[in-house]
């Protein structure tokens, strides 16, 4: 592959020299299996729950706290199915609180949850920057709420939702909420007191670490429904034999993004104010999306009129830069997405969306270079989608 | 890249002779709600060149062409049929989308050359002008559906395969283990899905599926057909009519939605009429000429003599022999020697 300027930190990241050297030894020398009882698993038990407090540490909670799983789709999973679950138990509460501005993870499970399970979804309102509102969440509140989830950054357009203040009226109410942190954690605070919710998702590859784990924090006093039953793991919350290694470059890369978020962050902001300005200013019929004051420091995302976003993917990757958007699918059928559709933007920009996020590695030249070849790429798919009507 | 082993084969043979390759395919259209999508797009096959792709090192992309492929090349059917013609809509994908929407998305994304896996090859005349010329593999042959090129498209185009035999390009795909080596090839018309054109045709143009009478030459009528669509010039199988000898399909009259019949020697034609031709070499011939003339992409060459009419955007096709499936719709692709000098659509 010819070398091109990574500009898809919300995709994935690559993995800290520092986590892959954490990571090492615990895939042919130390490969015990945790569960075992002789030194092997002694061994690998250990790393786990070294792993585990590190991360508590991080997360301001206790280890007894933090459950892992192979990636943050799972943690929402687990979160949403399991407390729904264990809510309409105790309860009969089976009204789910969420977004339409989610992940697909919290979405599609919830929808499921709705269209097979008995459970019903409320979707709640958005403002014009997919921001739910603390006064929205506090007019649908109930005693039948099961649970409520809405996320700490979105992926899509950036914004930062005021996940305390929701956090807040849900306590009032004692209803479970949960956050979905998956991409929110590489840059922002994680303390889960601060926060105030119940329950937290995390995936490993979005600040630096492997892919293929991530972990939920789960508030001492709620309940969850286990999805994946087996042998006693996690508190017989999460069967399944830990990925030792993931586990423990996990736990390193979220110690690493904590003591180094200050700089990171620093870094990555002005990265992304420089690409805001640049673009709005330089290309004509072009919008930001998202919220323009709190959104994720190394997220930028627009809206170009008349463009197909898959395609001007491909150009851009063409020329040597490497983004994504809301709307492209890979079989190149672009729908937009819910998200830009649920926030009420027209057709002909909804389908022109682009996302560049940079990394604490990105260097401003790689920004420079990218931001004096878009005009003429976005000039260019725009011709093209002109000459095929 | 469709997913297909000519495709693969083209990219691979480009890609080890060391030009820089990029693997593109199209998003066509199918109809929605059908089970099986267009079968150049389908799922699987664009997993299937996504995958030879990736074997082969090359970037890959998907373009999107569903809205533009549904209003000329689909449109262009149904229009066709509507006039009681039987089209070829792989010429209008050819024109429309293939050599114009896609080549410029290659261009765009800085490619200098367009390469398929179509059987054909290209040859400078000592003028420096490109010849488009049968490929060696004469069973495989497509430059019939080529000959709607021009100079400038002939000059963005590689046809790697033109040498080679088909079974060449299947041992050759064996040999570099490419996924697609033993996919077999579709005879049919990729945006039916598989399907029966006529149920297609059931779908969006049923009126060319209402019954009417059959006639012979002489007005007389012999029986009922089950919708124009449902024939073509020169059949005779499905045709219900009472009669002595054989009959065949002559013309269908729209208008009146009557289908007329006649026997061979009444079937024969001396010669047609084609408009809209294309000349490769970006000109008319100055005047008749002699050739070798295809009326169907399936059909044998035929001796005629080829006049241009009208500056050359007519053309009037004199036979050696009377022909018995001259069809409105189809193209008259004339070849001299090994070349493809241009063509027209039948009238």
């Amino acid at each position: 592959m010819t070398h091109s300027i990574y500009l898809d930190h919300a995709a994935t990241t690559p993995v800290d020299k520092r986590v892959l050297a954490a990571m090492q030894p615990y895939f042919a020398e130390a490969f015990g299996n945790p569960a075992s009882v002789h030194q092997y698993g002694q061994q690998a038990e250990g790393a786990v729950e070294a792993a585990r407090e590190t991360v508590a540490a991080v997360l301001n909670c206790s280890s007894r706290e933090i459950i892992f799983t192979s990636c943050g789709t799972e943690s929402d999973n687990l979160a949403i199915r399991g407390a729904a679950y264990s809510a309409r138990e105790r309860t009969q509460a089976n009204r789910i609180l969420t977004s339409r501005a989610e992940h697909h993870a919290v979405t599609k499970t919830a929808g499921q949850l709705a269209q097979h399970q008995g459970f019903a979804v409320e979707w709640l309102e958005m403002d014009e920057y997919g921001r739910t509102q603390p006064l929205a969440v506090r007019d649908a509140l109930g005693p039948d709420c099961a649970l409520v989830s809405v996320m700490y950054s979105n992926n899509e357009i950036g914004t930062i939702n005021p996940v305390c203040e929701i956090a807040a009226e849900c306590r009032v109410h004692g209803i479970p909420m949960h956050t979905d942190a998956v991409q929110a954690a590489a840059y922002l605070p994680l303390d889960v007191d601060a926060l105030g919710i119940d329950l937290m998702s995390l995936g490993g590859h979005k600040f630096y670490g492997p892919k293929g784990v991530g972990a939920l924090y789960v508030r001492q006093g709620t309940r969850l429904m286990p999805s994946q039953t087996g042998g006693s793991q996690e508190s017989g919350l999460r069967a399944g034999t830990h990925n030792v290694p993931l586990v423990v470059g996990f736990a390193k890369a979220l110690e690493l993004a904590q003591q180094e978020r200050a700089q990171r962050t620093a870094h990555v902001t002005s990265l992304r104010d420089h690409i805001i300005g640049t673009v709005l200013e330089q290309i004509p019929d072009s919008c930001l999306t998202g919220s323009p004051d709190t959104r994720s420091p190394n997220h930028a995302s627009f809206a170009f009129k008349d463009v197909d976003g898959n395609l001007l993917l491909i150009l851009l990757d063409a020329a040597g830069f490497a983004c994504s958007s809301g709307s492209a699918c890979k079989t190149g059928d672009p729908e937009p997405s819910e998200v830009l559709t649920a926030l009420g933007l027209a057709r002909p920009w909804s389908l022109g969306s682009l996302r560049v996020t940079v990394g604490k590695d990105t260097a401003a030249v790689e920004v420079d270079t990218f931001l004096r070849g878009l005009p003429q790429l976005v000039e260019k798919a725009r011709a093209l989608r002109h000459d095929q009507s | 890249m469709s997913g297909g082993v000519d495709s693969s084969v083209a990219a691979a043979l480009l890609k080890e002779q060391g030009f820089d390759v990029v693997g593109m395919m199209l998003r066509l259209w199918s109809e929605q709600g059908r089970d099986d999508s267009n079968r150049c797009c389908a799922p699987e096959s664009v997993a299937l060149a996504r995958r030879v792709a990736a074997q082969l090192e090359i970037p890959f992309y998907v373009v999107d062409a569903k809205d533009a492929f549904r209003a000329t090349v689909v449109q262009a059917f149904l229009d066709g049929y509507g006039r009681g013609e039987t089209p070829n809509p792989c010429l209008q994908c050819n024109r429309k989308i293939r050599w114009t929407l896609l080549l410029e998305h290659a261009l765009a994304l800085g490619a200098e050359l367009m390469a398929t896996g179509h059987y054909a090859r290209l040859e400078p005349d000592p003028r420096g002008k490109l010849r488009l010329l049968r490929a060696r593999d004469l069973a495989k042959d497509q430059s019939y559906v080529l000959h709607v090129l021009n100079q400038d498209q002939l000059r963005r185009a590689v046809f790697p395969l033109g040498d080679r035999s088909k079974t060449e390009v299947r041992r050759l795909a064996a040999l570099r283990s490419l996924p697609t080596a033993t996919r077999h090839d579709s005879q049919d018309l990729c945006f039916l899905a598989g399907d029966d054109y006529r149920h297609f045709l059931r779908r969006n143009r049923p009126e060319m599926l209402v019954p009417g009478t059959i006639v012979d030459l002489q007005g007389q009528v012999l029986g009922e057909h089950a919708g124009l669509a449902n024939y073509t010039i020169g059949q005779r199988k499905g045709l219900q009519v009472h009669s002595q000898a054989p009959m065949y399909v002559v013309r269908k009259e729209i208008a009146a939605n009557r289908l007329v019949v006649g026997t061979q020697v009444e079937l024969g034609a001396g010669s047609l009429m084609a408009a809209d031709v294309n000349w490769l070499a970006g000109e008319p011939m100055p005047g008749p000429f002699r050739a070798q003339v295809k009326t169907r992409y399936t059909a044998t060459e035929k001796p005629a003599l080829v006049t241009p009419l009208d500056e050359g955007g007519w053309v009037r096709i004199a036979f050696d022999q009377q022909q018995r499936d001259i069809t409105p719709g189809q193209a008259a692709v004339f070849y001299v020697g090994e070349a493809v000098l241009g063509g027209g659509i039948i009238q």
